[in-house]
């Protein structure tokens, strides 16, 4: 395994990060911190607490995982999409590596990002509400498992898109209303019977609720089908990923 | 694959999705050590060629081995004793030199070398640049960059795409000496050239590739001594209208309003030129002549010949 090429593509995306901090760290918390502002303090204040955790404090993993997704995806799909752009990946693509090099390098990079993200986002939520983790080793599962799975994502789209406007469609016109309609500030159990049954079809809904259960034991559906859903998520990533660099989809002629 | 042939080619055909064959059976043994120039009109399929030998486009058919390694198979191998210096600026302009040049070493598997790099760099001009961000820098300066880059992982071989495109006269000279230096360390090295003159300058071999065929390749020397054509120019004291017919059989064209007879004929390979007895039978045929002078056809000549002749149309 050539480790060395994993380490620069790692470091060299983490600089990339450094290099515009405000943008890639300072933008989601903030963000995150309105959020707070808004449905937290202002409008869940006149909200009564759902199954026995007030407004609040429900909708932090609802946050996060707005951000974990969001950030994910765009850090990835950037991260490949941009060498591809200027040209600079003939430089990967004629390098000793293997496609699984090139995806732990950056979709590594991208996920790291996302956790940093994410406890950043967490530690903001703290000074904001009184906060508890029932799980903490599930809360760390689901976490890692969905920086790593959706990152995958991102670098798919990544791959897949040839210019800019692509690269933001699935992320914003997908991924985003997904999140929303996923239970991020709600209970599943809150909609009507129709809607909560469409809503059974949103997969963000099964990360949302396992996420949500490792904190407060409250969730819309079983934490094992939670589970099985980020890692089948996971697995048709990584399947795809794997067919794209079989077939050199997108990188060589 | 002959005995010290660092890289053999057989027949290689690369057919693009669209139905453009860029290649067509191509054969090509490059020995250890030399410098070979790939000499061939925009689209011939000399980047196509390099690119594949790099991995970075896939063959239709035929068999890449570097070194004796497959370029598919054994891919690792392949591609970590080579160094590729793209045709294009393509630099992420945000990055510093130094630490662009270091990324490029560790993709190939090679642990940091701050000293190294510091040389590489030094060496080839970029001492002060090398804490510049690359959008600082000028078209000459990135295409040093690309070079340090592509050997930053101290290849044996070397690919160098167009390496003189839209440079400066000053830098092309440099970018000459800099592949002389790496020819003497025994780094291979195979360029791709519209420049007719660099090919002559530095290449040990010259192939010519039209089409997606390779033409010929031929020692450099043997090439202008078997397809070059000396031309001899004989002034004559008056003009003349037509050429004397004890001088017909030369083959004789008249030139500057018939001052000047011009005599085409193969140099080298120890052949009898003709020239004695032609300068004495136009002494015979009462011409008197001013003065003689002999012209060699280039390199380049020779190369639009090639590609012009019908059979290679």
């Amino acid at each position: 395994m050539n480790i060395q090429a994993i380490r620069v593509i790692f470091l060299n995306e983490m600089r990339r990060t450094r290099n515009s901090i405000l943008q890639s760290v300072a933008s989601p918390v903030i963000s995150t911190a309105l959020y707070f502002i808004v449905f937290g303090a202002a409008i869940g204040s006149r909200i009564q607490s759902i199954e026995g955790v007030s407004y609040g404090v429900f909708i932090v993993p609802g946050l996060m995982m707005l951000s974990l997704l969001t950030q994910s995806i765009s850090n990835a799909a950037f991260g490949i999409f941009f060498p591809k752009f200027n040209g600079t990946i003939y430089e990967v693509m004629s390098a000793p590596i293997s496609f699984v090099e090139i995806v732990i390098g950056y979709v590594g990079a991208s996920a790291t990002k996302s956790l940093i993200i994410g406890t950043i986002i967490l530690i903001t939520a703290s000074f904001f509400v009184d906060l508890r983790i029932e799980h903490p080793i599930w809360m760390v599962t689901f976490f890692v498992l969905t920086c790593i799975s959706f990152s995958l994502f991102g670098f798919i789209i990544g791959l897949w898109a040839d210019n800019f406007e692509k690269l933001q469609l699935i992320p914003l016109l997908i991924i985003t209303p997904l999140v929303f309609l996923g239970g991020s500030f709600y209970s599943v159990d809150m909609l009507p019977a129709f809607w909560q049954k469409v809503t059974l079809f949103n997969p963000v809904l099964y990360l949302i609720s396992g996420f949500r259960w490792s904190f407060f034991e409250v969730s819309d559906v079983s934490v094992g089908l939670s589970l099985a859903m980020i890692l089948s998520f996971l697995a048709a990533c990584m399947t795809l990923v794997w067919f794209m660099f079989k077939t050199g989809y997108k990188l060589r002629s | 694959m002959t005995s010290d042939a660092i890289i053999s080619i057989r027949n290689l055909s690369k057919t693009y999705e669209n139905g453009h064959q860029a290649l067509k059976s191509v054969e090509l043994d490059v020995q250890r050590g030399e410098i070979l120039a790939l000499l061939g009109p925009n689209g011939a399929g000399k980047t196509t060629l390099i690119s594949t030998i790099c991995g970075l486009v896939r063959p239709s058919t035929g068999t890449i081995t570097v070194d004796g390694f497959d370029t598919i198979k054994q891919f690792r191998k392949t591609r970590e004793i080579i160094g590729l210096v793209p045709q294009e600026l393509t630099l992420s302009v945000f990055d510093k030199v130094r630490d662009t040049v270091a990324f490029s070493r560790g993709l190939f598997g090679k642990p940091p070398a701050p000293a190294y790099i510091d040389k590489l760099l030094d060496d080839l001009s970029l001492h002060d640049k090398k804490d510049a961000m690359l959008m600082t820098l000028s078209g000459g300066m990135k295409r040093r960059v690309l070079i340090a880059k592509a050997l930053s992982h101290e290849p044996s071989i070397l690919f160098l795409d167009e390496p003189t495109a839209g440079v400066d006269v000053e830098l092309r000279k440099d970018m000459w000496k800099l592949v002389d230096g790496l020819r003497q360390s025994g780094v291979t090295i195979i360029l791709t050239t519209h420049y007719i003159e660099e090919a002559e300058e530095i290449a040990d071999r010259v192939g010519v590739i039209n089409n997606g065929e390779l033409l010929l390749v031929e020692e450099k020397r043997t090439l202008m001594q078997k397809l070059g054509k000396k031309r001899l120019m004989v002034e004559l004291a008056e003009s003349v209208t037509t050429i004397p017919a004890s001088l017909q059989k030369y083959g004789l064209s008249l030139e500057m309003d018939g001052r000047t007879l011009v005599y085409t004929y193969r140099a080298g390979e120890g052949k009898p030129t003709g020239i004695t007895r032609l300068l004495s039978d136009i002494s015979e045929s009462g011409l008197h002549l001013q003065d003689v002078k002999t012209t060699e056809s280039s390199l380049e000549d020779i190369f639009v010949d090639l590609v012009r002749s019908p059979e290679h149309q």
